[in-house]
């Protein structure tokens, strides 16, 4: 399909601004730019053609399932996009004086109070932008937290080796060197080896859980109690949340800190990478090093922002996306104390029914409840067909379904893993089911129609080698 | 009772039973008893009807000014209607991140087209899929120039304030050691960035227009800065670049921008869009998705995300960035907004922001106690000295429904874009009159 800028006719614009009403500024020739500006020129039609045609070739939630593991993949309602468009959301200035934004504070706040209590925290700040960004923001509160206590020997952030990949470089960005701690026979964090990668050179811990392989830590006060005898502090990555909120809270685990995915757990869209929102949570006695600002509500109903007595500064400008939770807000109150429940429980429930359909078929390494998720190994699949996790998820594909994560966890082999999400039927489930087991068949059948797959998308595999070796990374002009 | 759960109750426990359980509790065994959480202290849930009416309440509680002068890193530009029509699309705003290529070719080539639009604009090589905003995009590029030997960053001190936070917050932990370079007329003084670039220094950064609106010397700075082999990181606004020098005919390394002006509401900032480009030998370092083009087994043209050996599902904790979500449907809007304006219109609006900003100066300064606090050539906002206390005018300005300029010290920082119509200007002006 054509480029933007293979669409462009010279002249062919929209007219959209009106000229300048006023004395036409002249800049200095030196200052001035030079070189061609070649943006498109292109008539509304075309450009609202232009943007159906890729819109057909992404596959979004609305186009089919999508159990993409540890993402959330969870229908987003539309009542929250209405709502984040109102213009007294959208026209406002993030420097206009506090008295004439009191209802975004207000935003701000009651999703504040809210999240606290769902995280069992006890402050919280919106600057961060992603769930990595959250990471990095929670990190640098332990080592704000440590420093404080000029306890700087704390160097090292321990990481389950089923972490996920933001978790090793966030603690990197942060100044701390990570320590890998394996898993034990049952997918935990194996106790022992903690015990023994502990020490007065530990600054934290941060985990997980349910972890990545869909599974609850039984484990999990010991672990968080062997951190903090150790002097360390206990940060939650909220990936995978949406299995346990209402049920329980990160804050009652032993956890100090934590982030929020917005854009998976709380039901915002993920807009094709972005934007998310990435909360941080902290109990009391780091709140004071949390960005800046925080909003707070006075004794008369007023709203204000106040500068944390040893903020860490900020990650970000302003206040994070402050869109994106508008649209968390509205949903968190749409489905309130019980539907948050019903959320997390059903989402779990999903899981399970699924994984209980395909676990004849496929292998499952660790066969127990699940959370939200559950991964599959096609090691033993691959070594008598041939046949691949990135086969299998291609031949899926040709059935409407977005694959499962594929080749996560790193722990397990041939890895897919998939996530279901609340939003999505019994029905659902069961043809989505049916198609994997087919795939299996075909698998033994034909697998060179799989390692070929898939065969009905717009293209077929790309060469991802050539991509990166020989990277094309924009439109060439002719005339070049 | 809402919520967005397909499963009826008796679904729910048919589906249940299957695996031998009765109730949804069964599910949650492997949670110890004494972490689970007795009751969740949050409202009931609402109806969709009282959802909307409560948050339309705190909407309406918002002050939406009609009359905005206020830039300062957020700025108020026209938004086309196609721009939103586009950009709400169902498939764009719920798919994820285009890990599967062959079902992601829209979102994909959007980006592609975006880096190409980019790279355009700011005359470098390369861009990114985006990262977070402006001012994160300044601290990457700081990491990005940091080298073993060159732990120095020098940086103008008339960068927006808050993005100097951000930086200073983001660098704390890295080994950057960030050295001011002081102003003269509120842009760098090159003397005092000659006295301290040396070859310990690994880049220079600096804002045009800065956060006064400055057009500052950034060809000049960047051959001061390339004697000593440090790289230069120029910080713009992009409506500018339609009209001023782009990075690389300031001879700059990289170039970062807030990419809201391109098509982003205001939106109580954020989100927003952080905008990198950098030269080719610096590919490899940028942080974040990169799209690149290629083929699939048919030979058809193709878009993957490419050079993942930087990223941390692949690198982990030697990743260069451990960026994962970016700004993806904000990188769009921006492609959009580019394709919607085209190249003229980029102009008009650059030309029409920054000829307003001009018109509303000259007619300032006719008032007594209102003079631009340096005399070099501005964008779009400029300082002016106020005769009375800035904020006690803005707060009078308030209630006549004008966002007045931003409050520094003693001075105010006027804004202008192309929503300003001279009329507007002259009220402003009139009104000023009128209050002080």
């Amino acid at each position: 399909m054509k480029l933007l800028f293979e669409r462009s006719k010279t002249d062919r614009a929209m007219n959209l601004i009106p000229p300048c009403e006023v004395e036409c500024v002249s800049f200095d020739d030196s200052l001035l730019r030079k070189e061609p500006l070649r943006l498109p020129e292109i008539s509304e039609t075309d450009l609202s053609r232009h943007y159906k045609e890729l819109a057909k070739q992404t596959h979004g939630v609305n186009d089919g399932f999508y159990p993409l593991g540890s993402c959330t993949m969870k229908y987003n309602p539309k009542i929250d996009e209405e709502i984040a468009s109102l213009s007294g959301f959208t026209g406002i200035h993030p420097l206009q004086p506090e008295e004439s934004v009191q209802g975004a504070l207000e935003v701000l706040y009651e999703t504040k109070q809210l999240l606290d209590e769902i995280t069992g925290m006890d402050d919280m700040t919106f600057q961060p932008a992603a769930g990595a960004h959250g990471e990095y923001t929670g990190l640098l509160l332990i080592r704000k937290y440590h420093q404080s206590r000029n306890d700087t020997e704390r160097v090292n952030i321990i990481v389950p080796d089923s972490a996920h990949g933001t978790n090793p470089a966030s603690a990197v960005m942060a100044g701390f060197k990570v320590i890998n701690v394996p898993s034990n026979p049952q997918g935990g964090v194996d106790l022992d080896e903690l015990r023994k990668a502990v020490g007065p050179d530990t600054a934290g811990l941060m985990l997980t859980n349910p972890n990545t392989l869909g599974l609850f830590d039984p484990n999990i006060l010991e672990i968080t109690k062997i951190i903090h005898e150790a002097g360390g502090l206990c940060y939650y990555d909220g990936a995978n949340l949406n299995a346990i909120m209402g049920r329980v809270r990160p804050g009652d685990m032993g956890f100090d800190c934590v982030h929020l995915n917005l854009h998976k757990t709380f039901g915002t869209p993920h807009g094709g990478g972005g934007p998310g929102s990435g909360p941080v949570g902290c109990k009391a006695f780091l709140k004071d090093f949390l960005p800046s600002p925080i909003v707070m509500k006075k004794e008369d109903g007023t709203y204000f922002f106040k500068t944390p007595e040893k903020t860490m500064g900020q990650v970000r400008s302003f206040y994070g996306n402050f869109l994106v939770v508008v649209k968390a807000l509205t949903y968190i109150k749409s489905l309130g104390r019980e539907g948050i429940i019903e959320a997390s429980s059903n989402a779990v429930l999903n899981a399970n029914y699924l994984m209980n359909r395909l676990k004849e078929y496929y292998d499952l390494p660790y066969d127990e409840i699940c959370m939200h998720e559950f991964v599959l190994s096609l090691e033993k699949l691959k070594h008598e067909t041939g046949v691949s996790a990135m086969d299998i998820a291609k031949g899926s594909l040709d059935y409407g379904i977005h694959p499962p994560t594929m080749y996560f966890p790193l722990i397990v082999h041939e890895a897919l893993m998939f996530e279901p999400t609340e939003t999505e039927s019994r029905e659902t489930l069961d043809e989505a089911a049916e198609i994997f087991i087919k795939l299996r068949k075909m698998a033994d059948e034909d697998p060179e129609y799989l390692h070929q797959a898939p065969h009905n998308c717009m293209i077929g595999r790309p060469d991802e080698v050539t991509a990166a070796r020989k990277p094309v990374l924009r439109y060439s002009f002719e005339n070049e | 009772m809402s919520g967005y759960v397909v499963n009826t109750p008796s679904e729910q426990k048919e589906m249940l039973q299957t695996m031998g359980m009765e109730s949804l509790d069964d599910l949650y065994v492997s949670v110890p008893e004494e972490a689970r959480l007795k009751e969740l202290h949050i409202p009931e849930g609402k109806s969709e009807f009282e959802v909307s009416r409560d948050m339309q309440s705190k909407a309406d509680k918002n002050m939406v000014y009609k009359h905005i002068f206020r830039g300062a890193g957020a700025y108020n530009h026209y938004i086309h209607a196609i721009v939103k029509s586009i950009t709400s699309k169902e498939e764009f705003l719920t798919a994820y991140t285009p890990y599967q290529a062959e079902i992601s070719q829209g979102v994909l080539q959007s980006i592609f087209e975006y880096q190409t639009q980019m790279c355009e604009l700011t005359g470098l090589d390369v861009s990114n899929a985006s990262v977070y905003d402006g001012a994160v995009a300044a601290a990457e590029a700081i990491f990005m120039v940091q080298e073993r030997k060159r732990s120095d960053v020098l940086i103008a001190d008339t960068i927006n304030p808050q993005i100097r936070t951000v930086i200073e917050t983001y660098c704390e932990s890295r080994n950057v050691n960030l050295i001011t370079v002081k102003s003269n007329q509120l842009s760098m003084n090159l003397d005092d960035l000659k006295e301290k670039l040396n070859d310990t220094v690994a880049g220079v950064l600096v804002q045009s227009p800065n956060f006064y609106g400055i057009i500052e010397d950034v060809p000049a700075i960047s051959a001061l800065a390339h004697e000593h082999k440090a790289k230069v990181i120029m910080h713009t606004n992009p409506i500018a670049l339609a009209v001023l020098k782009n990075a690389r005919e300031c001879n700059a390394d990289i170039c970062v921008a807030e990419g809201q002006p391109l098509g982003l509401p205001l939106g109580y900032g954020g989100p927003y869009l952080g905008i990198m480009t950098a030269t080719k030998d610096m590919m490899r370092k940028l942080p974040g998705r990169i799209v690149g083009e290629t083929t699939d087994h048919n030979g058809n043209r193709a878009y993957v995300l490419t050079l993942q050996a930087r990223e941390q599902h692949i690198r982990r904790e030697k990743a260069s960035s451990n960026i994962c979500s970016n700004e993806a449907l904000c990188a769009m809007t921006a492609s959009v907004y580019c394709a919607a304006v085209g190249p003229k219109g980029l102009k008009q609006v650059a030309c029409n922001s920054a000829s307003n900003a001009h018109y509303l100066a000259s007619e300032l300064k006719k008032i007594e106690g209102f003079e631009l606090v340096s005399d070099k050539e501005f964008f779009n906002e400029f300082l002016m000295t106020c005769p009375v206390n800035p904020n006690t005018l803005i707060k009078k300005l308030s209630l006549r429904g004008i966002l007045g300029g931003l409050p520094v010290g003693d001075n105010i920082l006027w804004c202008c874009t192309e929503m300003n119509t001279k009329q507007e200007m002259d009220q402003l002006v009139n009104t000023i009159k009128e209050v002080l």
